[in-house]
């Protein structure tokens, strides 16, 4: 633990801390702009210069200086002064006096920093250097002659994204960022770039030229996309929902989110249904909330079954249960029929940053890329940082990292071949990861079980037995009770007088055919096509809710905007359907609601990791087959929102059909 | 002495004989008002007034849609909404000022990098209904191309001081 003497105030630091970071410790403001946390150490933008005693007597790079004992650092010399000014004058330079029309304007770190660091005036006479414009796919516009060359994109691609698409080419002053072909990058995680520019080189393409960071307002949520649960802002101007940013979770997202967390916002003011209706000979009628209520009326027999979607939120899923009665409760849409009777064998128990520190991991039909792209990271990290091993069972397909693939049957689960035993019998942190393609399989939850017992996967500290699911909805919907014995197709088979599907749309709506329906969601999408009432929600945007990620934390979001036209949040239709029904719900608030759930589930009630402690269900691990494919045929296409978005359309017809939408030049 | 001083301006009316003699001298001067909608005072060239969205030479909006004017407008009078146009460049889809809000502070001309909007020498623009003075870019624009001349002729008389 080095000391450092920072302005006069002497510090301890980590051993490996570099002197920026000591500076920040200190509590002192360094200017950056290629120095990022959370990427290697480039040091090529030079604006973190600093004077540090015993050294030369010129100011020093502190991104890149490691603090040693006894250093006497000085930020508020004139030397430092004239040297952050003479840095700038240098990138401002070539950097187009083009903020007006900049949609970074307002949020840019070379704006602020030459407004805090700059000398206020340019002597630059001569001209400025232009760059033509790089395709780099339909989310993120380019315009590179505000390029500084921080090379933080390009750190990105390569580190936490995987894909070595984007480089830089040239050199000085003729040093470009390209994607080498000029394609779109083949990344789940490409939007990221859009904020780690510190300048507007790289903006949104579909928020561009919409709002100005002043006018929007920023309300903290959680993304409904994946079970990842990353903590995002919604940035809102009036009733639209403009843009969605990652906040910063170190426990979960990092500071990343998937294209389809930023970019599906779109899909929010498309294809809304914004007031109730009824079927009458066979076509959907708006109606009125009366109406709809009484129609259901005429079905209620005082129990009904509850199908949740994948995005539902904890409190519209408990608003349901406790009108509808327990006793026929479905959230795994697909036909999933796993054994829920221990929480924690369904969970991902290692956490979404415990997996980093993993040594060598299983992946069971997990197509971790599409079904959970930050996790995809953290392993990305895990093989990066720690050297991580990873073997996978399932077809081959691009991981982006180095994996060794065991081929597609599911015997390899119960007769691992020797490569894989002798790793995890080795491995000091082995995890499995079970994914939700390989659950369809029989046998393959027990048989991962008894892989886990049979090599310790589970031991003191560690817990390294996880299933991967990728609905938003599904640990919450599981911790209330949301699995029926035998899944959706067992539930059919009972055929229920009256249903209510919240927001799911990927029922496999024919099995229903003797049910009255009750579609309670947010868009016109499949659930409400085969619907008998329909009655508008709230999205996830437009309402408070609580969501249980994939490891079991319990997370909220905020309300962004009002739900259009009639619809209303979701637990108040139930509140106001219970009234109707003659069976009023003893809530009248989402706080009461809230504390009403948190006595029927406690860990609801608390944000933060639910513990669900270890047990392991007895299971049958006899397994035989194959697995045919991954359940995510069109990352882009998973749901109601996205299938809405008109730019998750683009994505999913140029990034997973390939078909290039060309653009006019510009 | 004064009180004689005082006595003798008691009784010649001193202070009447001033009043009319003062009365008298403007008789001859010439008139301070004006026969108003015929005749009109000078404005300077800061005068503000009527905003108007201004075009170039050629015929394109300068408007950039930065909306630094709406950020800055101290009434909240100003509205901006902004898309990429067909060409990819960056323009307003809206541009909306009330006038019923607007205080003709001018802080939207000093705001504007391309000298867009501005307030122009027209203060002639009282309306039946209220509904007339919500402007939106058409108005404005409209205005623009009305008063381009007197506007441009301002700010170039008013350049010398920038």
């Amino acid at each position: 633990m080095p000391k450092v003497t920072v302005d006069g105030l002497e510090i301890e630091v980590p051993s490996g801390a570099t002197v920026l970071q000591a500076c920040e410790m200190a509590g002192k403001e360094i200017p950056r702009f290629c120095y990022h946390e959370r990427l290697s150490i480039a040091g090529n933008c030079r604006m973190c210069l600093v004077e540090i005693a015993p050294g030369p007597p010129k100011p020093q790079a502190s991104c890149a200086l490691p603090a040693t004992e006894g250093q006497i650092i000085r930020t508020d010399t004139p030397m430092v002064k004239k040297a952050r000014e003479g840095v700038m004058e240098f990138l401002l330079i070539n950097h187009p006096l083009d903020c007006p029309i900049c949609d970074q304007g307002g949020e840019c770190d070379l704006q602020d920093q030459s407004v805090a660091y700059g000398r206020g005036a340019s002597r630059f006479e001569e001209n400025k250097r232009a760059v033509t414009e790089k395709y780099m796919g339909p989310l993120v516009k380019t315009a590179m002659t505000r390029c500084i060359q921080c090379t933080r994109c390009v750190r990105f691609a390569e580190e936490v994204a995987g894909i070595e698409e984007v480089g830089a080419i040239g050199r000085g002053e003729n040093m470009q960022i390209t994607t080498y072909l000029e394609h779109a990058m083949q990344s789940e995680l490409s939007g990221n770039v859009v904020d780690l520019c510190p300048v507007g080189a790289l903006t949104s393409k579909p928020y561009a030229f919409e709002a100005r960071p002043w006018e929007l307002k920023k309300t903290p949520s959680i993304d409904v996309m994946d079970a990842v649960g990353t903590n995002i802002r919604l940035d809102s101007r009036g009733r639209a929902v403009l843009r969605a940013l990652p906040r910063i979770n170190d426990d979960v997202n990092e500071e990343w989110a998937s294209d389809k967390t930023r970019h599906a916002v779109d899909g929010l003011t498309h294809r809304r249904l914004d007031k109730p209706y009824i079927r009458k000979d066979g076509k959907l009628v708006a109606a009125s909330w009366t109406e709809a209520f009484d129609a259901i009326k005429a079905h209620w027999t005082g129990e009904a079954a509850v199908l949740a979607g994948d995005q539902v939120d904890c409190e519209t899923m408990f608003a349901a249960r406790a009108l509808a009665g327990s006793s026929m409760l479905e959230g795994r849409q697909t036909g999933l029929a796993y054994d829920t009777s221990s929480l924690s064998a369904v969970n991902f128990n290692t956490t979404i940053a415990g997996i980093e520190n993993a040594d060598v991991i299983l992946l069971v039909g997990s197509d971790l890329r599409r079904e959970a792209p930050l996790v995809n990271t953290r392993i990305q990290k895990a093989i990066r940082k720690r050297g991580a091993k990873v073997f996978a069972i399932g077809p081959v397909t691009d991981l982006t990292y180095k994996v060794e693939w065991l081929g597609d049957d599911l015997s390899a689960l119960t007769k691992a071949p020797k490569v894989l035993t002798d790793a995890l019998k080795n491995a000091e942190r082995p995890a499995i990861v079970v994914g939700g393609g390989a659950l369809r399989y029989a046998g393959v939850h027990g048989a991962a079980l008894a892989l886990a017992k049979k090599f310790k996967l589970v031991r003191d500290g560690w817990n390294g037995f996880n299933v991967l699911h990728f609905a938003a909805a599904r640990m919450g919907g599981l911790m209330l009770g949301y699995a029926h014995d035998g899944g959706i197709k067992k539930l059919a088979a009972a055929s229920p007088k009256l249903a209510f599907f919240l927001g799911a749309d990927e029922v496999d709506y024919s099995l229903f055919s003797n049910t009255f329906k009750v579609y309670v969601g947010h868009h016109g999408d499949n659930g409400a096509h085969h619907a008998d009432v329909i009655l508008p929600g709230a999205a996830y945007s437009e309402k408070s809710g609580t969501y249980v990620n994939l490891e079991g934390r319990v997370q909220r979001g905020e309300r962004a905007v009002f739900p259009p036209g009639d619809a209303r949040e979701d637990w108040a239709i139930f509140r106001a359907l219970s009234d109707a029904l003659g069976e009023r719900l003893p809530f009248h608030s989402v706080d009461a609601l809230r504390a009403e759930m948190a006595k029927a589930v406690p860990a609801l009630g608390v944000e933060g990791l639910a513990h669900y402690g270890w047990s392991e269900p007895a299971l049958s691990a006899e397994v035989n087959g194959k697995i045919a494919d991954y359940p995510i045929k069109d990352f882009y296409l998973t749901n109601a929102i996205c299938r809405a978005s008109e730019t998750m359309q683009k994505c999913s017809s140029e990034l997973v059909h390939g078909t290039q939408v060309l653009e006019a030049a510009e | 002495m004064t009180s004689i001083a005082h006595l003798i301006k008691t009784f010649t009316l001193w202070e009447f004989v001033k009043a009319h003699w003062l009365t008298l001298q403007y008789l001859f001067k010439p008139k301070a008002t004006i026969n108003y909608p015929f005749e009109k005072n000078p404005l300077s060239p800061r005068f503000r007034g009527e905003h108007a969205l201004r075009r170039y030479p050629n015929g394109e909006e300068r408007c950039i849609a930065c909306k630094l004017c709406e950020a800055v407008c101290p009434a909240l009078a100003i509205t901006i909404e902004s898309e990429p146009r067909d060409d990819g460049s960056r323009r307003t889809t809206r541009y909306d000022i009330d006038m019923t809000k607007c205080i003709y502070c001018g802080f939207c001309q000093e705001a504007c990098p391309v000298d867009a909007i501005v307030e122009g020498p027209n203060f002639e623009f009282a309306t039946e209904t209220r509904e007339e003075l919500l402007y939106d870019k058409a108005k404005l624009l409209d205005n623009g191309a009305k008063w381009e001349r007197a506007i441009a002729a301002n700010l170039a008389a008013d350049a010398p001081y920038r």
